[in-house]
């Protein structure tokens, strides 16, 4: 075991396909134990970030070590002590769950018994179905296997590429739920994700996109540090109110998100005025209240800064 | 090595569960040799003959009944005008024409021997010539027969053919050995890229390179399983070859054996070559389909290399199945050792090396 106190060290990595640059002079560190989100919309560079880091990909500037090896001139050593779960379900659909499982145990030199502790949470979740070929599985059910192969081996990094796309909203929280055991058990685990509200069940999360980070912290703390007064507004004909509100001088944005419109708002913004702003205009039942930002309202705020 | 058995017995699996390829292995070597040599034959038979028939003598009756026994002709009419004749071919219903000419038979008598014409169609050029050159030789025979039975002075005998190493002229037997090379391609060529990136599209190929798994092995792995699927055809085929046609190699069946895995070597690294260069199934069919097409035109398999023009000819010293195939024929046909077929060997073991040299290069490319 590697004594270094960060489990993922990336400084500086850039990474260009073609003339687009996927990765723009990334850093972060991951330190042991902690479940780190890279949160972000698809394109982001995400996977490209993955890839660089479970040795697929070199990139072309920049370090980066896993496990306190470097993953260009050490990528052997990290094979083996890397658990890497793709975005696309990449086992072989044609052999069983079982077959899958003792394959992947015995590329690495071992057997599914020996780490079978380590697995039994998720394994014996599908082990009844074991003999039914991966191809059949349902979602949720391949996802959980191929934690599990990703897992046989003991690694000591978890690299999981958007687990969570495509599986519906009880697996998905059953899953952190898992994950959130693995971290118990001392594992260190990058999780990427599109969806925002599952930021709140990592660590630390970084905010990325268009292949730069936007913001590394605890999702506490970004929320706790929302600077600017943020509410929601609901009415009869949200689509009016929307282009109305994008007039108003005194809002700096304000952008839909489920039932209300957030709006955030700038110094001289008058929450008496625009009512009545909105009801001279003909809009009816207008719901004005101030609300708590999410990390969506986090990063919307700082890609909005980004681009002034 | 215990990783290389694991690995082997994973495509064993997949390969055995696979609801086609089982059943490829050993449908298609059987289908190959019972239906292909049947068809893929260029001995021209039953061709279409009409008689003008100018001279109703007991020599043209004769030779008409020659045409009709002979299995090579089938006699459609015969007519008392070349114009009805041409009309049948030109429709189709006729490929030669005979004219036996007014009074010819008095001519053999008078010495001043009047011309038969002989017209075929020649739209398919080996038909029409080879129909030609039957006709002609049906017609001397029948000359020479007259002769012999109004005067003893014989010729024509003196000159004795032998068809050495396919005494029946049997085109089958010329194409037996090459349509063991197409299957060879086929089973340990194509299905091996198909195989490769097949784990490229299902991205299953990311998840074996994140595991201490080398590429070498992980390669090494399929590739075997296809070598032994390979042998079990050719073997199939030897068998079938054997019950069907009674046609068994006349040289050492070590020789084939050496020579075809010097060839699977060969056409699997090339396989894995084309696998490297594509990334989707179809670009893979397409890579290796066009280079099949070559093969199996330009290297011998139909038409003599020596008959191609002369940079037709250079060129196909560069194509691999060139010397599988001719050294097939030779050592099925004629019996010839390791020592005769030594300078196709070493370019089979050079191809093989440059082959897999170029599948590791292309390989390192990617990433």
């Amino acid at each position: 075991m590697n004594t270094s106190t960060l489990a993922i060290k990336v400084s500086g990595i850039s990474k260009s396909y073609g003339s687009v640059k996927a990765l723009d002079n990334i850093s972060l560190d991951v330190r042991r134990g902690e479940i780190f989100g890279l949160i972000g919309p698809d394109g982001a560079g995400k996977t490209t970030l993955f890839k660089i880091l479970v040795t697929l990909l070199n990139a072309d500037s920049g370090l980066a070590q896993v496990d306190g090896l470097d993953v260009q001139k050490d990528y052997k050593k990290i094979r083996s002590r890397v658990g890497y779960m793709p975005g696309k379900f990449s086992l072989y659909p044609d052999l069983t769950i079982r077959e899958n499982m003792e394959f992947f145990a015995s590329l690495f030199g071992v057997t599914v018994e020996q780490n079978y502790d380590l697995v039994a949470p998720i394994y014996s979740q599908i082990e009844k179905f074991s003999n039914r070929r991966a191809g059949r599985l349902s979602g949720g059910m391949k996802q959980k296997l191929a934690l599990s192969c990703a897992l046989i081996h003991k690694p000591s990094v978890l690299f999981l590429d958007e687990p969570t796309t495509g599986v519906d909203a009880v697996s998905r929280s059953e899953f952190w739920d898992m994950l959130f055991n693995l971290k118990e058990q001392g594992l260190s685990i990058l999780v990427s994700t599109p969806y925002m509200d599952e930021a709140s069940r990592c660590d630390r999360i970084a905010l990325i996109n268009n292949g730069h980070v936007l913001d590394i912290d605890t999702p506490q703390n970004m929320v706790d540090n929302y600077d600017a007064p943020l509410y929601g507004v609901k009415c009869d004909n949200m689509y009016e109110m929307l282009k109305k509100l994008r007039k108003v001088e005194s809002i700096a944005n304000c952008y839909t998100t489920g039932e209300y419109h957030h709006i955030v708002a700038s110094k001289e913004f008058d929450v008496e005025r625009l009512i009545q702003d909105l009801t001279d205009n003909g809009l009816k039942n207008i719901e004005l209240k101030a609300v708590i930002p999410d990390i969506e309202d986090v990063f919307i705020k700082l890609l909005s800064n980004e681009q002034q | 090595m215990s990783t290389l058995k694991v690995l082997i017995r994973k495509e064993v699996l997949q390969f055995k569960r696979n609801t086609f390829l089982p059943k490829l292995v050993v449908v298609f070597p059987v289908m190959m040799m019972l239906v292909l040599p049947w068809v893929t034959t260029m001995d021209v038979r039953h061709v279409n003959v009409s008689v003008v028939d100018n001279d109703h003598s007991t020599f043209s009756t004769r030779l008409i009944n020659r045409i009709a026994a002979n299995d090579y002709f089938t006699l459609q009419s015969v007519t008392t005008s070349f114009d009805l004749s041409m009309q049948q071919l030109e429709d189709g219903e006729v490929d030669a024409i005979l004219e036996i000419p007014k009074d010819y038979e008095k001519s053999f008598v008078t010495g001043n021997l009047k011309k038969v014409n002989v017209s075929a169609n020649s739209v398919n050029s080996i038909k029409g010539s080879l129909g030609n050159q039957y006709l002609v030789q049906t017609l001397s025979g029948a000359i020479n027969e007259m002769r012999n039975s109004n005067a003893p002075v014989k010729n024509g005998e003196l000159i004795a053919i032998q068809n050495r190493y396919n005494p029946t002229l049997e085109y089958r037997n010329f194409m037996i050995p090459g349509l063991l090379v197409m299957l060879l391609i086929i089973i340990t060529g194509f299905l091996p890229a198909l195989n490769f990136v097949g784990e490229k599209e299902a991205g299953t190929i990311e998840q074996i390179n994140v595991t201490p798994v080398s590429r070498f092995s992980f390669t090494l792995a399929k590739l075997i399983v296809y070598w032994v699927a390979g042998l079990i055809v050719l073997t199939l085929a030897l068998l079938v070859i054997w019950l069907v046609y009674g046609l068994t190699s006349v040289g050492s069946i070590l020789i084939i054996y050496v020579a075809a895995f010097l060839f699977i070597l060969v056409i699997s690294g090339f396989g894995l070559i084309a696998s490297n260069l594509s990334s989707t199934m179809q670009q893979a069919i397409f890579f290796m389909f066009f280079f099949v097409m070559v093969f199996m035109l330009m290297s011998g398999l139909f038409t003599p290399t020596e008959s191609m023009p002369k940079w037709a000819e250079y060129l196909t010293y560069i194509l691999p199945p060139r010397y599988f195939v001719s050294t097939m024929r030779a050592v099925f046909l004629k019996g010839a050792t390791l020592y005769d077929m030594r300078y196709n060997f070493y370019a089979l073991a050079v191809f093989a090396i440059v082959m897999n040299l170029g599948a590791a290069l292309t390989y390192r490319k990617q990433s």
